[in-house]
C-alpha cells in the first residue's frame, strides 16, 4: 500500500537553501550527512524548526535521531550539509550560543553529592540571565526533594532534575532527548504540561521520543526519520497525507475477511448492506476504522503495508473492483 | 513522587530576553563557583575523604612506629627515620591528591556523562579546570597539614620554620608544593583519557602511583635503591618532589645522602616544569568531553 505514503513534499515548510533563507528559524538543516565507519547514520537530512513550536523527531532506534540532535547541539561534527541553530553553526558557535540553548541528554547517569537545589543553583550561575532556581525546582515537581542529594533520587526524579538543569538558563531553544523514559503515567502527564507551558512562554522545543502519544499530545509538527532521512514531516494529525488516513472498512464475506480503504466509507457500507448483508440486515464483522498516528508512523518507517491488523489466520486483503 | 506543580512553571519572559541580557559570567568567577561545588561534593563523599586524607597519615604512623629509633643514613651520618620518611609522604600526598584523584575523577565524570552535561552549558573548559585546581590545592593543603601535625606531635620531627634558614625552607616548600600540584594535576587530566571506563579508572591509575612510590624514595630511602632504579625514577616527578621536600625537612648535611650529594633544586624545578608542559600539551590535545564509544 505504498500509495498511502506521504513523502517529504507533504511538509508545510519544505527546507530551502539556507543561503537564500531570510526568515530566522530556530533550526535549519540542509543535506546533513554523518557516517560512522561504513554506516551512514544521517543521509541527506533536511529540517526546519520554526521559532516557538514544539517539533518532534520520531523514528526507530538507529534511524539517526540522536546523531542529528547531537550535531544540532554541537556535540558531533557533521560530514556534509548545512546547519544553522539559532542562526549559528553549532560546530563553531561559542559560549554565548550555548547560553541560549537548553539540552536534556538521553542517557545521563551522572550523580552528585550535591542536593537538587544546590545543583540547580550551581548551573544557574553558568548563564547570564537564568531563571530563579527555586522556581525551576518547583516547576519540575522536585520541591519536596530540593534538599536531597541527587545520588538518592529515583530514575524519574533524576530525569526531572535533568529537565530543571536544561531549562534553568532560560533557553530560547530546548532539546529534549527522550525525556519521559521511565516516568509513571501521572508524572508524564505533568511533564507534558510543563513542556507546553515552556512553549507558551516562547521556548522552541525539539523533542525526540519513542512515545507516539507523547508526540501527538505535544508536537506542533512531527518529523519521521528513517535511514537517516526525513520521510514525513507534518502536524501529527496530518502526518502521512490524506491517503494514509483513509478509513478502512472490514467485513466478513462468506467466512473470508475483506478489507478496503476508501474515502467514502458510508457509501461502501451502504452498498455492503444492499448486497452482502445477512438475513438479519447485518454485515458480518463490519468495522470502520481510521488509522491512528501509530498506524501511520509504522507505515512510514516500514515503508510498506500498514493495514490495521487483520484477524489472524485469514490474511486476505482484496480491493473491491 | 510528587507531581510537578505546573502552575508554577517558569513561563515569565520568553527566551529572547537573554540576547539583550548581561554578559556571560567570567571564567575566573565560574572557576571559583566550580571549586566551591567540587569541594562541597568532595567532603560529602566520606570514603574518598578518608582514603585521601588518612592514607599518608597512616603510612607515616606505621613506618615511623615500626622503625622507631633507627636512623636513615650511611657512613656514620643519619637522620631519625620519621624525619626522613615525612618528606616522601608529603610528596606522595601531593601526587595522590593531584595526579591520582584527578585521573580517576575525570575518567569517572567522562564515563557517567558529567562532562557531557557541562559541555552543553556555557561553562568554559577553563572554569572546569580552575575548579579542579581549587579542589587539588585545598585537599593537598589539608592533607599536608595533617601529616605535619602528626609528625611534629607524635614523632618529634622538627618543623622547617624552626630549623636554620627557616624562611628559605618554607619558600622551597611553597614552590615544590605548588609546582608538584600543578604538574600532578595536568598529568592527571592527561592520564584520565587512558582508562576505558570509569569503573576501570582506579585499577589503571593506582598501580602507576604505587610503583612510583616504591622507586622514588618514598617507602625505601632513595640512596639505598639500585642506581638503575634511581635512574628510572629520575624520569618521573615524584622522585624530584620527594627530594625537594627532603631539602625542606632534613638538615643541610643530609644533602650528602642524595646520589648527587646536593639537593639539586635546579633539576627539580626543571623536571617538574617539563612534566607540567608535557601534561598541558598532551592533556589539551587528548581531553575529551565524551566517552570514547560515544562517537
Amino acid at each position: 500500500m505504498t500509495t498511502t505514503r506521504g513523502g517529504p513534499a507533504a511538509a508545510p515548510a519544505p527546507p530551502t537553501r539556507l543561503t537564500t533563507e531570510r526568515r530566522a528559524a530556530a533550526v535549519e538543516v540542509c543535506g546533513l550527512r554523518k557516517a560512522y565507519g561504513t554506516k551512514q547514520a544521517v543521509d541527506g537530512l533536511d529540517l526546519r524548526v520554526e521559532r516557538g513550536e514544539i517539533f518532534a523527531v520520531l523514528g526507530p532506534n538507529g534511524a539517526g535521531k540522536t546523531t542529528t540532535v547531537e550535531i544540532l547541539e554541537g556535540f558531533r561534527r557533521r560530514d556534509a550539509g548545512e546547519v544553522r541553530v539559532l542562526g549559528e553553526d553549532p560546530q563553531s558557535a561559542g559560549r554565548a550560543w550555548r547560553a541560549r540553548l537548553g539540552v536534556v541528554l538521553q542517557d545521563s547517569r551522572d550523580q552528585s553529592e550535591l542536593t537538587v537545589a544546590e545543583l540547580v543553583r550551581h548551573f544557574a550561575g553558568f548563564y547570564p540571565a537564568p531563571r530563579d532556581p527555586d522556581e525551576v525546582v518547583d516547576a519540575v515537581g522536585l520541591r519536596a526533594k530540593a534538599g536531597t542529594r541527587t545520588r538518592q533520587l529515583s530514575g524519574g526524579q533524576r530525569r526531572r532534575l535533568d529537565v530543571a538543569l536544561g531549562i534553568v538558563g532560560r533557553p530560547e531553544l530546548l532539546f529534549l532527548d527522550e525525556p519521559t523514559t521511565g516516568f509513571d503515567p501521572q508524572a508524564r502527564r505533568s511533564f507534558w504540561e510543563l513542556v507546553l507551558s515552556l512553549r507558551d512562554g516562547g521556548t522552541t522545543i525539539v523533542l525526540t521520543t519513542h512515545y507516539l502519544d507523547e508526540a501527538a499530545h505535544l508536537a506542533d509538527r512531527v518529523a519521521v526519520v528513517r535511514d537517516g532521512r526525513v520521510v514525513a514531516l507534518d502536524a501529527p494529525d496530518r502526518l502521512g497525507g490524506v491517503a494514509a488516513r483513509r478509513p478502512v472498512v472490514r467485513w466478513l464475506d462468506g467466512g473470508t475477511w475483506r478489507c478496503e480503504r476508501t474515502d467514502s466509507p458510508t457509501a461502501l457500507v451502504t452498498s455492503l448492506v444492499a448486497s452482502g448483508a445477512g438475513t438479519d440486515g447485518e454485515v458480518p464483522g463490519l468495522e470502520v476504522t481510521r488509522p491512528s498516528l501509530e498506524d501511520v508512523y509504522l507505515d512510514l518507517i516500514d515503508g510498506g503495508a500498514a493495514t490495521p491488523s487483520i484477524a489472524p489466520g485469514t490474511l486476505a486483503e482484496e480491493a473491491r473492483p | 513522587m510528587t507531581a510537578p506543580t505546573t502552575s508554577a512553571a517558569p513561563t515569565g519572559g520568553s527566551g529572547r530576553v537573554a540576547r539583550s541580557s548581561p554578559a556571560l559570567p567570567g571564567p575566573l568567577r565560574l572557576g571559583l563557583a566550580r571549586s566551591a561545588a567540587e569541594l562541597r561534593a568532595f567532603f560529602r563523599e566520606r570514603d574518598a575523604v578518608i582514603f585521601i586524607f588518612t592514607y599518608p597519615v597512616i603510612m607515616l604512623a606505621i613506618f615511623a612506629s615500626v622503625f622507631d629509633g633507627q636512623d636513615q643514613g650511611t657512613d656514620g651520618y643519619g637522620v631519625p627515620f620519621a624525619q626522613y620518611f615525612l618528606p616522601g609522604m608529603v610528596a606522595t600526598g601531593v601526587m595522590l591528591t593531584s595526579f591520582q584523584s584527578l585521573a580517576i575523577s575525570i575518567a569517572v565524570e567522562r564515563d557517567d556523562g558529567t562532562l557531557k552535561r557541562l559541555r552543553s552549558t556555557p561553562l568554559p573548559a577553563t572554569a572546569y579546570f580552575y575548579g579542579k585546581v581549587g579542589l587539588v590545592l585545598a585537599t593537598a593543603l589539608v592533607q599536608t597539614a595533617l601529616l605535619l601535625a602528626l609528625a611534629a606531635i607524635a614523632f618529634d620531627v622538627p618543623m622547617p620554620w624552626t630549623m636554620p634558614d627557616g624562611a628559605g625552607r618554607v619558600a622551597t616548600f611553597a614552590w615544590v608544593f605548588v609546582l608538584g600540584c600543578a604538574a600532578g594535576a595536568v598529568c592527571g587530566v592527561a592520564f584520565s583519557s587512558i582508562p576505558r571506563s570509569g569503573r576501570s579508572a582506579t585499577a589503571v591509575v593506582t598501580p602507576v602511583v604505587l610503583v612510583l612510590q616504591f622507586i622514588s624514595g618514598v617507602f625505601f630511602a632513595f640512596f639505598a635503591l639500585p642506581s638503575w632504579m634511581q635512574s628510572v625514577a629520575s624520569v618521573f616527578p615524584l622522585r624530584w618532589m620527594a627530594q625537594g621536600m627532603r631539602s625542606v625537612f632534613l638538615p643541610e648535611q643530609a644533602a650528602a645522602l642524595e646520589p648527587s650529594g646536593s639537593w639539586q633544586h635546579g633539576a627539580t624545578a626543571a623536571v617538574l616544569v617539563a612534566w607540567l608542559v608535557v601534561g598541558l600539551v598532551v592533556g589539551a590535545r587528548t581531553f575529551r568531553w565524551r566517552r570514547r564509544d560515544d562517537g
